[in-house]
């Protein structure tokens, strides 16, 4: 295979627990280092997503505008894309909000009803994203080629998956859903 | 009693007249998906996960109801069921809020445990996300219509082993909602003998000991069939 493979992580609607768990690699991290750049992620210093990534791994669910773009650019420029963790998966703690209704309503109980007398609405166009209607999981707006569920996956589950994708072989079946 | 003799998935299988497919599957080592089955408590079909094809009948049939019959062909695994049986464990996940990260019963959960036995590895529909309920008026118990599945379990085993009927179903399709004594919260059900069976009895983690939290939750349901079959000396 010529030149190392590039490897993306992507942080959208999510606590970063799955990043955390990626961390919890330790030193087979080191090992990973060997086999794949990591060209674009929460935890390395790169602004905008790279062209011809090779595997993407995706935490979160699709909660605002920002994620939804965000989401379809990552599925564009990669050649795998992995749903990583329950809120990618199934929209999880992320989408509890689905039930209260719109969003709008929601803004306005949480920041002006029960926020302090200067309460406002948070608004500041370009900066903070417009929240989406109904927060989704990543398969309802791009197509996900492999699911890794969990809140959040064990470290192994992590290593086992990242093995079998890099090697070109099937991800490891089995496991539990959520 | 007369054997009838039937091929499930090929195989001979020998079973006593009166069993059903599943009794006779299970006996011969072929796994079918259950639900809202449970040993010692009767069989109603609702869940559907058990549907098999049976040679002859262009509807597909639930193993958990249908009687063996000589010469019976059964198929327990083609590719239209277990196609059918994802579907359905999809459909369950998406009708209420199964939010396992978040769930008492998550790791000792029947529709998790599905989920991964007919392959699922995500949900292709879209979530309903209803507003359900949380009743813990009960000192002891709760019910978290989020995580129901209406199997019914609680209500057949609250009916038919505890004698009690403190449990049954209100409302029709997505709408419907287990209740305690016609709709009284929990708490105020008077029939309820607090013994417990209904939370033995449910496979997901609607019903719950109070206290216990997040993936918490412990239980065998295989206790119904014990006390069952250690009433049948004296019943």
């Amino acid at each position: 295979m010529a030149g190392k493979l590039k490897l993306a992580t992507v942080w959208l609607g999510g606590c970063s627990g799955c990043h955390m768990s990626l961390l919890d690699l330790d030193t087979w991290l080191i090992d990973l280092a060997a086999l794949a750049d990591l060209v674009y992620s929460p935890i390395a210093d790169q602004k905008h997503f790279p062209d011809g990534v090779d595997l993407s791994l995706v935490e979160g669910a699709v909660a605002n505008e920002e994620h939804l773009a965000l989401a379809q650019e990552v599925r564009h420029k990669s050649r795998v894309l992995v749903a990583m963790g329950d809120c990618a998966v199934t929209g999880n703690v992320t989408a509890l909000r689905n039930q209260l209704g719109a969003p709008d309503r929601l803004l306005q109980q949480i920041y002006v009803e029960h926020g302090d007398a200067r309460g406002v609405l948070p608004a500041a166009p370009g900066i903070i994203p417009r929240l989406l209607d109904r927060v989704v999981p990543l398969h309802a707006v791009v197509p996900v080629d492999h699911y890794l569920p969990g809140c959040p996956p064990a470290a192994p589950q992590i290593r086992a998956l990242l093995k079998a994708l890099l090697s070109g072989a099937p991800p490891p079946a089995g496991g539990r859903f959520g | 009693m007369a054997a009838r003799t039937l091929t499930i998935d090929g195989q001979l299988v020998s079973a006593r007249a009166g069993e059903t497919i599943l009794e006779a599957a299970r006996d011969a080592g072929i796994a079918i998906p259950t639900l809202c089955h449970l040993e010692g408590l009767s069989a109603v079909g609702a869940c559907r996960l058990c549907l098999v094809e049976v040679v002859g009948s262009s509807r597909l049939l639930p193993a958990c109801l249908t009687p063996v019959s000589e010469g019976m062909e059964v198929r327990t695994a083609s590719e239209r069921l277990q196609a059918n049986r994802r579907a359905l464990v999809e459909l369950l996940f998406a009708e209420r809020n199964h939010v396992c990260a978040v769930c008492v019963a998550s790791g000792n959960c029947e529709l998790q445990n599905l989920a991964v036995q007919v392959g699922m590895t995500h949900v292709r529909y879209a979530y309903l996300t209803p507003q359900c309920s949380v009743d813990i008026s009960h000192p002891q118990f709760g019910i978290d219509h989020n995580r129901c599945v209406l199997c019914t379990r609680c209500v057949r085993a609250c009916d038919e082993v505890e004698g009690v009927h403190t449990w049954d179903v209100a409302g029709r399709g997505v709408n419907a909602r287990v209740i305690t004594d016609l709709g009284l919260p929990w708490g105020e059900a008077t029939s309820c003998t607090s013994c417990g069976k209904c939370l033995l009895a449910c496979p997901t983690g609607a019903i719950f000991r109070r206290g216990t939290s997040v993936a918490e939750l412990e239980r065998d349901p295989r206790r119904i069939a014990v006390i069952v079959a250690s009433r049948q000396e004296r019943w």
